[in-house]
């Protein structure tokens, strides 16, 4: 048996009030009478709450918890009216369950998970319960919106959790001034302010409507997380889940905006309710208070208007947006964070326009576009959406005064990547003069001398928002996507290219594979039935097929190209382009069965001997073409033969012959008269009577 | 041969229709070469410059057959030129070919020849040549010859489609390479030999013109083919072959033409020694 101290605490009594003697003789009696009780008769007796209360009813009750001293005064007619009030007091101070009275001091917490345990579990994973977990001091406990001893209903009108009260109940930490605000990130500010200005503010807390919308309603009780975490009921995606909850048909009068269907579906891509809607300011009339496009222009129709931070002007031509795109929004639709209540409501606006809030999929590629990446790390060259797009003038891509009309983009994208221009500047692959070599190319022909909307531009080939190096697998030019990037225009190309050789479907190989702009160039692009593509196209061919090219060039045909004439077979005139297939394929060109058809595309009367023709033929095989090496041979024997025979006997003449004319001028110099009949044998003649016996050698 | 003397008569050693048929072997002869070898040596700078002169390979291709054809017809006007002496002369193919004016190789070419070489060597007199040399004798054989092979695989390339239906069709690429080959042989040869054999070597330097003129100095035929002149002066027939020597105008004329075939072809000879040493594929 344990001996109980007796605090002097216990024993002392508050001064202020009367009766001070009866009561702490009361006081000691009753303790003594509880301790006798405990000492009596073991642990035999449970705790009843008037056992409890025999103390706790005692408004002057003092205790210690963590060296502070509190009031341990629990008031039983409240408790009685609690929603507590059939349980014992040990059912919560569950510590005490069998405690001698009167107690130890510095109780546990009480835990009301015990009974509450998926309210509490929601809790702790909440905003609120990391908080405590983290030991943040102002962070709330269930107490702390719920109440202690006096804990209510939450139907009960004085419950701090009933609707009409948990605004203020919320607002005790989350208003301008509290330690809460002040000294822990909260994103939104005058919480408490703007809700009770929004419509749902104001039919909870002006009309009494209870169903209107309260903290808890978005927030939910005890999950609260914040919009960051996926989990949290006002997530971006969770978002129209969360407002559906009450506006269930709310897409139907949304239809203008978005698809209904893809509310649910879709939530990520689609702009979450608040994009418009801002939170805790929603209105009935959303935009029409002090923020409609009428109050904008008071101040910004100004033409010298100008920013006060840096000067830049801020005049707003209201023709442009009249005639732009966005004719039928308002200012504050993109312009978002004004606030109604303010003289000038635009001060609030701490964000630049976000496009994306309505164009969400569009922000999503930018995003991870080039152009996004480098804006997303700050690069003061990186494009946003208005460097495009314009900004009150904005434009539909269908508008021929837009900036993104078809036959305008590529000037729009010069004023980049043009050779000199920031983004060509920085740019170290292999592509240069783009703009003026697109110019020239048969798309680029087809856009700006034949006004071919259709034809292809820069972002026809790139995407317009989704622009990635070549290099990124999944960039719409990176060589695996290529052909079904030319395949959107170009598709019955693109079936005959999959299912050739040169496909990546067909032919598994290390080496890399020819793709659309292997032979056709990126931005050079030329009819392939103009003379110096067909020329080039061979070159392209023997950049993998060296070999064959080789001696493709010294046949008949090769020769002929070789000149720089394409009326002549060229590889692709027997291989095909964009449908070459092994020979071996019955579906070849040059398979048996196509080959004889393939040679009479020239030669009209070819038969299938004349098709024996070795196209690729070279001399230099012995083992491939004997017959070739040999007669190549035989005929240089002969050339050589011939010459050296020649040759030399032309060498040996020659001094003789040189001999014999300056013999002959002499001759004409001295002219002997006498010698004139034996003018023709000269002194040769003499000199071989000298050795007349040598008839033969 | 007084007379001979007192005029400024001159030989006539060609005949006008020889004359006449070898300046259309130059001009065939050239445009052969130049078209031909446009292709041969496609690799080569000059090559395509030429080709595009010529207006194109459809067009070189064109010009190639056309002289092609000139050449065959060259041919057979020689043909029928020797069947109508035969007939005019009466006499049989034994004499024509085996005859002493014959083109036919005989033994005193034989003799000739290494008569010759010993006068290269000075081991002897420089032989005394009848009216055909036999260099003179191996370029008609060599014309003789590359028209034969050359024309016959010519005309396979021509005509593929048709050669193909009795012969195999690789036997096209055999037939290129002999066509090409030896129009290299016939091409080299020509401009480099018999161009130094007739118009290069010292005493005929730069250029004969006989073969154009058809007229030469009597002095000349004395020293180079002392033995036809011996026989005219035997036979006294010397007088029957002596003509009046053409206008200045005409030689001159002779002589921008022998300059232009001879530029042509040393140029020819100078493009294809540059593509084999130093383009060579």
């Amino acid at each position: 048996m344990r001996s109980v101290p007796v605090d002097p605490n216990l024993l002392r009594l508050p001064t202020p009030r009367g009766g001070v003697g009866i009561s702490q003789f009361f006081g000691v009696l009753s303790l003594l009478i509880v301790m006798a009780g405990v000492i009596l008769p073991g642990r035999a007796q449970a705790q009843e709450n008037s056992d409890c209360l025999t103390c706790h009813e005692d408004r002057s009750q003092q205790g210690h918890r963590k060296g502070k001293v509190i009031s341990v005064f629990v008031d039983a007619v409240k408790f009685a009216g609690s929603a507590h009030a059939s349980l014992s007091c040990v059912s919560c101070h569950a510590d005490l369950e069998g405690k001698e009275l009167p107690h130890e001091e510095d109780l546990k917490p009480v835990d009301c998970g015990t009974c509450h345990a998926t309210e509490q579990a929601l809790h702790a994973k909440s905003l609120h319960g990391m908080a405590i977990a983290r030991g943040d001091e102002l962070a709330p406990h269930c107490s702390d919106c719920h109440g202690k001893h006096d804990i209510l209903p939450v139907k009960n009108k004085n419950s701090p959790v009933y609707p009409l009260n948990i605004p203020f109940l919320c607002g005790k930490c989350h208003q301008e001034g509290t330690p809460v605000q002040k000294a822990r990130v909260i994103h939104q500010d005058h919480i408490l302010e703007n809700f009770s200005e929004s419509i749902h503010g104001e039919g909870l807390l002006k009309k009494g409507l209870i169903v209107a919308p309260n903290c808890a309603s978005c927030h939910t009780a005890h999950s609260i997380l914040p919009h960051t975490d996926p989990a949290s009921s006002i997530a971006r995606k969770n978002i129209a889940k969360t407002c559906t909850a009450c506006h269930a048909m709310i897409e139907v009068v949304h239809r203008k905006v978005i698809k209904g269907a893809l509310w649910e579906k879709e939530a990520h891509v689609l702009p979450a309710c608040v994009d418009c809607h801002q939170p805790h300011k929603i209105r009935k009339v959303f935009y029409d208070q002090g923020m409609a496009d009428k109050d904008c222009m008071r101040c910004h129709a100004n033409e010298g208007l100008k920013a006060s931070s840096d000067g830049r002007p801020l005049f707003v031509l209201a023709d442009d947006v009249a005639h732009s795109r966005h004719a039928k929004i308002a200012c504050s639709q993109c312009h978002a964070g004004v606030n109604a209540s303010h003289v000038r409501p635009c001060e609030t606006i701490t964000q630049k326009v976000d496009c994306s809030s309505c164009h969400a999929e569009v922000g999503q590629q930018y995003q991870k576009s080039k152009h996004g990446q480098l804006q997303a790390a700050n690069d003061a060259n990186a494009p946003t959406c208005k460097e495009c797009h314009g900004t009150h003038t904005v434009k539909g891509k269908t508008d021929p005064l837009s900036a993104t009309f078809p036959t305008k983009v590529p000037l729009l994208c010069a004023r980049c990547h043009r050779e000199g221009n920031k983004a060509a500047v920085r740019y170290t692959g292999s592509q240069h003069q783009i703009i003026e070599r697109y110019a020239e190319s048969i798309h680029g022909q087809g856009l700006t001398k034949s006004g071919l909307t259709v034809t292809a531009m820069c972002t026809s080939c790139h995407t317009a928002h989704s622009i990635l190096p070549t290099s990124d697998s999944l960039s719409s030019v990176n060589p695996r996507n290529l052909p079904s990037t030319c395949g959107r225009c170009h598709h019955g190309v693109e079936e005959q290219f999959e299912k050739s050789v040169h496909s990546v479907n067909m032919t598994k190989t290390d080496k890399p594979l020819p793709v659309c702009n292997d032979c056709h160039t990126a931005h050079t692009i030329t009819r392939a039935d103009a003379q110096g593509f067909k020329l080039k196209l061979m070159q392209q061919c023997g950049r993998c097929h060296e070999e064959i090219a080789k001696t493709y060039f010294d046949t008949y045909h090769g020769k002929v190209s070789q000149l720089g004439y394409t009326k002549t077979a060229k590889c692709y005139d027997c291989h095909g382009a964009h449908d070459i297939l092994k020979v071996t394929d019955p579906q070849s060109h040059l398979s048996r069965e196509n080959v004889v058809q393939t040679c009479q595309k020239c030669h009209e009367g070819a038969t299938r001997r004349f098709a024996g023709y070795l196209t690729h033929a070279t001399h230099h095989d012995p083992a491939k073409y004997p017959f070739l090496f040999w007669t190549f041979w035989g005929m240089t024997s002969l050339l050589i033969g011939t010459f050296i025979f020649g040759g030399i006997h032309t060498l040996l003449w020659l001094p003789r012959a040189l001999q014999m004319r300056r013999e002959h001028r002499l001759k004409a110099l001295q002219p002997p008269p006498a010698e004139e009949e034996t003018a023709p044998s000269n002194d040769e003649t003499s000199a071989t009577s000298d050795t007349p016996g040598d008839p033969d050698a | 041969m007084p007379d001979a003397e007192a005029t400024p008569k001159q030989y006539l050693r060609f005949s006008r229709l020889n004359r006449v048929l070898h300046i259309i072997m130059i001009v065939s002869f050239m445009s052969l070469a130049l078209t031909g070898m446009t292709l041969k040596f496609s690799y080569t700078a000059w090559a395509g410059i030429l080709s595009r002169i010529f207006g194109g390979y459809e067009s070189a291709g064109y010009i190639h057959r056309f002289a092609a054809v000139l050449m065959f017809g060259i041919f057979t006007a020689h043909i029928t030129d020797v069947v109508r002496m035969k007939r005019r002369e009466k006499r049989t193919w034994r004499s024509i070919i085996f005859g002493p004016d014959s083109m036919m190789f005989n033994k005193k070419d034989l003799h000739d020849f290494t008569g010759s070489i010993k006068w290269f060597f000075h081991q002897g007199p420089r032989p005394k040549f009848g009216r055909w040399t036999y260099w003179e004798k191996f370029d008609y054989f060599a014309v003789f010859w590359g028209i034969a092979v050359i024309g016959f695989t010519g005309l396979m390339l021509w005509f593929p489609e048709i050669f193909t239906l009795v012969i195999p069709g690789w036997f096209l690429n055999v037939a290129t390479i002999i066509h090409s080959d030896e129009a290299l042989l016939a091409v080299g040869f020509i401009f480099t030999v018999h161009f130094f054999n007739t118009h290069l070597r010292p005493e005929k330097f730069p250029m004969d013109i006989v073969v154009f003129t058809g007229r030469m100095d009597i002095e000349e035929l004395k020293e180079d083919k002392p033995v036809e002149y011996e026989t005219h002066q035997q036979n006294g027939t010397l007088g029957q072959h002596l003509v009046e020597p053409y206008q200045p105008i005409v030689i001159r004329a002779v002589k921008v033409f022998g300059w232009t075939a001879l530029t042509l072809g040393f140029s020819i000879v100078v493009w294809i020694i540059y593509a084999m040493l130093f383009a060579y594929r």
